[in-house]
């Protein structure tokens, strides 16, 4: 029985890091192109574009590496459409973030329609086609050992490729962020534009630089969907977790760190739902997957009224930099 | 600092320029995918307006597009995001649902629907109030505490009609139809009893009632004094704090209005039509609302011209997925990401060239100061 | 790069630091700079003065390479130089102090320092030859600041400091300061005069000094050229012209200082203020317990540098916010921090305001004259009944005003943002004057105007005035204080430095009371 609970618990961890993934990658693409101050809501939208794109072009090539690549061309063609919209022309941020999910939705399934005809899907990938879990060393042998071996065998060992990329993506983006000229200017083009003008660097260069690195990350967020951990592109397929990123990325206070935290709350929150859904529960009966979902847009929305803390968003989020005398 | 155009290029040449690049560019789009761009839009406009009843259903998706995007621009005017519009509605449909469930055992179906409406503004109108409420008082944006409502919303409706309200013994996530006679008239029938007659359309007496509120929209914001106190709190949140308009009050109104005009869709689609609470009836166009209140400059009159336009969009994108084999309803989709695109995040881009063409032909006025 | 400050190339065979020829800029229809030259000989402090508006930060703006000139030619130190970009400008050995600083206040005084001129390798070898070279400015010149203290949390002087630490981190040679002393007590306007003469005499720097100020042209530089209406009128050296010559090239004709004032029929206590107190966000006192009472028929003027608690006192009397402590007594009733004052109240009560900032406060840009000239009076029965407005009364009663007051262009259809500031303000005075108020609340009444429309708003102060209305005006301008006030109350960080009589006041007095000092 305990041991039951505890494989039942450790699964549950094992599926949170799955679920929390594209959640990291995507948060830390926002976090990039937040802190320097363009928001971006448009990654929902990025991320769906680049997963059909991943599956599209695995299903095509038969390479997941070249579906991958492509995922982050397309997904940073897009944000460069975003940049030219706010960065160039000083377009309403949001307002363009709207266009870019809108266009995602409707892309997707029409230019999949086109090639595949199958109702917006992309043909089923094989496990060639796919970025393959990785097992670790002695991960069976090992699952043995009483109470630890199941962690090494199913929490550590068994992910695929693009999981590690998004644990690494999130000390990457610390580094970068605190310990680079690139990011110190980043930082100072989010809070204070005309601070980097005076300066004589570029506002529009850094600002450019920092979409471009929110697309790649979202493009490795949507071929993760896609074509790590499923095998194919559904239409919606990224069903708001886009938003959950914005969200979780508010909830970390945009610093990368807390940001991962807040990903794995939210993708340990889906695990539960999807573990819990259906299963009577003492005293509590049966629990609604539905309610459960709910938590991660109720616990955001808490979080920005100031129940739980106080949120710092970048200082000149959202204003397009005009040059002023 | 900024030079002014002659206000028909302002809100005439200029939002069409950019519909008109909204239209090549998926013209070009239909080629690429494979297609005869020309034929498409022949077929479409043809399914639009001309086919037989083709109008009412154009009118009757116009119908939505005009609640929603009064519901957004009522907010962009007191500089409030709404982009909740789609939740609202969910929570309209909701609250005229429990009504309409509630009573018509009870009351005569004509009593049902007169409470079914104000319960259906209500309940829009406070899913608009607490984000409204959440910003004045606590600091948080409506922008993003609408699109958290929204996926409340949506798990809400979700969660009630996959078990409390299901219909008891089915299996498809919706209530049980509403009893005889809860439902809004179609106008068809109302034409016919009275001598005309009209193909038969889901188009129903929300058309007037969609008219009425942009009347209504258009007196509130230009014509009385509360309106003048929104539109002023949204252009400057400082000289609202100076004229003494109290920036909670004004917020807390405004979404209010904007919501129920939201939640007011829900008539349309569940009252005026399927006469039970569906899974998704708002089939996203909450969010089409933004488009068309860009696309309408955020004036009544705009908004029921680009109404217009997405209905047709919507009907005669119906016909396209009949009719060609690559294209899909979702093409509508793109017109309104690229409309979104153009008339919104873009709008500006062709100004400093009409500038240019029109600052040549009248010098205009030369009193701005500068050293600032 | 770097700090190696060497004495201006050639300044011993008099060759000039900056030399601009035929300067022009135009900005949409306004010509901002119409072909201006300029001579400024290296390792001099050299000033530019003239009003708001006459193009001198447009013109310095060039010079830094925020804005490409429409025309001209720039030298620098003898050569020709296309400065297309603030890096440009850098390069060239410019460096500027900006009115409005451009810090980055949640960065460390360090990071600001080195932000984009981090040299090569990492962040924190970047970091590290900052804080050396810091040090080592720091010694040279006195410039005392922590490196790791958050700008944020540092006094406005300081952070001035940082501002000129920068440009010499940079290499400056040529030093550009815009209206450096707007936000300086003129205890740290002396400090900063002291720091920017070692600059001049022991490094060569050579000082160009913008300021519509003539005692600190005056007080600081070598010579001084005058702009006006975008053009440049005149060139002087400092030690041969006088205050009065200077401003009347500046204005364009003799100036009348004084003139208009005379003296006033007092009535009775119109207002009384008690204790009145204000804490900010974080604890720290920005009006601290302020006691005076106005009366009928009276100017209140309210002189002090800049952020001195001038602004709070007057938004508290106008009843945007609530103190936290002390009473305001208008007639028969009493406000206090449980029955706050409102915006809508004092109206009633007859009090009319006159916003500091016109653009934010004052007007709503966006909107026409017509629907600007009702913002706080929209529940005026004289523009509709009920609840609704008629456009027809709404352009009616903006036409009243702006004949009363002269407001051109008379189109009440007009824009906001496209009149003149000092059409702009004379709308807003037109609005506040038009209920006859018993008291009138003025903050800046002229800054960013005109000189005709200065004196028209003068004469209309003193008007209401002799009406019998209480006036409490508040004004960074001494010469404006001096000028109309019957009694003047001096603030220094929050506190009252004392009310002082007309006759008793004179700027050399008032200018020690605002340092705080009795």
């Amino acid at each position: 029985m305990i041991s039951d609970l505890w494989l039942q618990f450790v699964l549950t961890i094992d599926a949170t890091l799955r679920l929390a993934t594209p959640l990291i990658l995507c948060a830390m693409a926002g976090i990039f192109s937040e802190r320097s101050g363009i928001i971006d809501i448009s990654l929902e939208g990025k991320m769906l574009l680049s997963a059909f794109t991943a599956a599209t072009m695995a299903a095509i090539t038969g390479s997941p590496w070249l579906g991958l690549a492509s995922a982050m061309i397309i997904s940073v063609v897009f944000s460069l459409l975003h940049g030219f919209a706010c960065i160039s022309h000083r377009g309403n941020q949001v307002v363009s973030g709207l266009a870019i999910n809108m266009l995602a939705s409707g892309l997707t399934v029409t230019v999949g329609n086109a090639l595949f005809s199958l109702g917006g899907q992309t043909p089923l990938l094989s496990n060639a086609q796919r970025f393959a879990p990785i097992a670790f060393p002695l991960a069976e042998s090992l699952r043995q050992i009483p109470g630890l071996g199941i962690i090494y065998t199913e929490v550590i060992s068994g992910h695929n490729l693009l999981v590690w990329a998004a644990l690494l993506s999130v000390f990457i983006t610390r580094v970068v962020l605190l310990r680079s000229t690139f990011g110190l200017r980043l930082r100072a083009v989010g809070e204070t534009p005309e601070a980097v003008d005076t300066a004589g660097i570029s506002v529009v260069g850094i600002r450019y630089q920092a979409v471009i690195i929110a697309g790649v990350l979202c493009g490795m967020a949507g071929a993760y969907l896609s074509i790590a951990h499923g095998a194919s592109f559904l239409r919606e397929m990224t069903a708001g977790k886009g938003y959950i990123s914005l969200a979780a990325m508010i909830f970390g206070n945009w610093r990368p760190v807390p940001v991962l935290m807040a990903c794995l709350l939210f993708g340990f929150l889906d695990a539960l739902a999807a573990r819990l859904g259906g299963v009577d529960l003492p005293w509590i009966g049966q629990l609604s997957t539905d309610l459960i979902q709910i938590l991660p847009y109720v616990l955001t929305v808490v979080l920005l009224a100031g129940f739980i803390g106080k949120t710092t968003p970048p200082g000149a989020i959202g204003v397009p930099y005009v040059k002023r005398r | 600092m900024e030079r002014t155009l002659p206000p028909w290029v302002d809100m005439g040449l200029l939002p069409l320029i950019n519909v008109l690049v909204v239209f090549v560019v998926t013209g070009i789009f239909i080629a690429i995918i494979g297609e005869n761009p020309f034929s498409a839009l022949t077929v479409m406009l043809k399914g639009a307006f001309i086919d037989k009843g083709a109008l009412g259903y154009t009118l009757f998706y116009a119908t939505n597009f005009i609640f929603t995007g009064l519901a957004v621009a009522v907010a962009f005017h007191a500089m409030l995001f709404n982009i909740g519009g789609e939740g609202q509605a969910m929570m309209g449909g909701l609250g005229l649902t429990m009504t309409a469930l509630v009573l018509d055992p009870i009351l005569p179906p004509f009593l049902v629907v007169l409470l079914a409406i104000p319960m259906a503004t209500l309940m829009g109108a406070l899913w608009g109030v607490i984000p409204g409420w959440l910003q004045a008082k606590r600091g948080s944006h409506v922008l993003i505490t609408t699109i958290m409502f929204n996926f409340i919303a949506s798990s809400i409706i979700v969660w009630l009609l996959a078990g409390p309200l299901i219909e008891p013994g089915q299996m498809s996530p919706q209530t049980r139809s509403f009893a005889d006679g809860v439902q809004l008239a179609q106008l068809h029938t109302i034409f016919n009893t009275i001598g005309f007659s009209l193909p038969s359309s889901p188009l129903n007496v929300s058309f007037t009632l969609a008219l009425g509120a942009s009347f209504g929209v258009w007196l509130l914001l230009w014509r009385t004094r509360l309106g003048y106190i929104i539109r002023a709190s949204g252009h400057s949140k400082r000289a609202a704090l100076y004229a003494g308009y109290s920036p909670t009050g004004t917020i807390v109104i405004t979404m209010a209005i904007s919501g129920a005009l939201a939640g007011l869709m829900a008539l349309n689609e569940v009252l005026g039509v399927q006469e039970r609470l569906t899974l998704n009836f708002t089939a996203g166009y909450g969010f089409t609302g933004i488009a068309v209140a860009l696309m309408g400059r955020n004036h009544p009159v705009g908004i029921l011209l680009a109404s217009l336009l997405f209905g047709a969009l919507y009907q005669g994108g119906a016909e396209l997925d009949f009719q060609f084999q690559s294209i899909t309803r979702e093409i509508v989709l793109i017109v309104q990401g690229f409309i979104v695109l153009f008339s919104g995040a873009l709008a500006h881009m062709f100004r400093p060239m009409l500038e240019k063409v029109f600052a040549t032909a009248k010098p205009s006025h030369k009193d701005v100061s500068h050293d600032k | 790069m770097g700090a190696k400050l060497q004495r201006g190339e050639g300044s011993a065979d008099g060759c000039c630091a900056v030399s601009l020829y035929g300067i022009s800029k135009t900005f949409g229809s306004v010509r901002a700079n119409k072909n201006i030259s300029l001579d400024i000989p290296a390792g001099t402090i050299h000033g530019i003065i003239g009003e708001n508006g006459s193009g001198k930060s447009t013109l310095v703006s060039i010079l830094y390479g925020f804005y490409g000139a429409d025309g001209g030619r720039i030298r620098i130190f003898g050569n020709d130089l296309k400065i297309q970009s603030t890096a440009h400008a850098i390069a060239a050995g410019i460096g500027m102090v900006h009115q409005h600083f451009m810090l980055v206040p949640s960065f460390t005084v360090l990071e600001n320092l080195v932000l984009g001129h981090e040299g090569s390798g990492g962040l924190l070898q970047g970091m590290a030859r900052g804080r050396s070279e810091l040090q080592g400015l720091s010694r040279e010149y006195g410039l005392d600041v922590d490196p790791d203290a958050v700008v944020a949390d540092l006094p406005v002087g300081i952070q001035q400091r940082v501002e000129i630490l920068k440009a010499l981190y940079r290499g400056a040679r040529i030093l550009i300061l815009d209206e450096p002393t707007g936000v300086l007590t003129p205890q740290e306007t002396d400090q900063l005069f002291n720091i920017l003469r070692a600059l001049n005499q022991q490094q060569g720097v050579t000082i160009l000094f913008i300021t519509h100020k003539l005692r600190e042209i005056m007080a600081l530089t070598h010579g001084v050229s005058i702009m006006r209406d975008g053009e440049m009128v005149a060139h002087r050296c400092t030690a041969t012209t006088n205050p009065q010559e200077l401003a009347e090239l500046m204005v364009g004709r003799p100036v009348l200082l004084d003139g208009i004032w005379h003296q006033a029929k007092v009535g009775k206590v119109v207002l009384q203020v008690n204790n009145l107190a204000l804490d900010g966000t974080r604890g720290m006192p920005l009006v601290r317990d302020l006691s005076f009472q106005v009366r009928a028929g009276e100017i209140l003027g309210v002189a002090g540098v800049s952020g001195n608690g001038q602004s709070e006192l007057l938004e508290l009397l106008a009843g945007i916010g609530a103190p936290s402590r002390g009473s305001i007594t208008l007639g028969e009733y009493t406000f206090t921090k449980t029955n706050p004052i409102t915006p809508l109240v004092i109206k009633e009560l007859g009090v009319a305001h006159v916003p500091e900032d016109r653009h934010a406060m004052g007007l709503v840009l966006p909107f026409s004259a017509a629907e600007s000239a009702i913002l706080g009076h929209e529940h005026s029965p004289i523009i509709g009944d009920g609840p609704w407005l008629n456009p027809g009364k709404l352009k009616a009663h903006c036409g009243q005003l702006m004949a009363n007051f002269h407001i051109r262009p008379p189109d009440p259809k007009r824009q906001s943002r496209l009149f003149s500031g000092g059409n702009q303000q004379k709308m807003v005075l037109a609005r506040e004057m038009s209920t006859n108020p018993t008291i009138l609340l003025v903050g800046q009444p002229t800054r960013g105007v005109d000189i005709g429309a200065i004196e028209f708003i003068h004469q209309q102060l003193i008007a209401l005035r002799d009406r019998g209305c209480a006036i409490i005006m508040v004004s960074v301008e001494l010469d404006e204080i001096l000028s109309l006030s019957d009694r003047i109350m001096v603030m220094s960080d929050g506190a009252s430095m004392g009310i002082i009589e007309r006759k008793d006041a004179d700027a050399r007095s008032i200018g020690l009371l605002m340092t705080g000092v009795d």
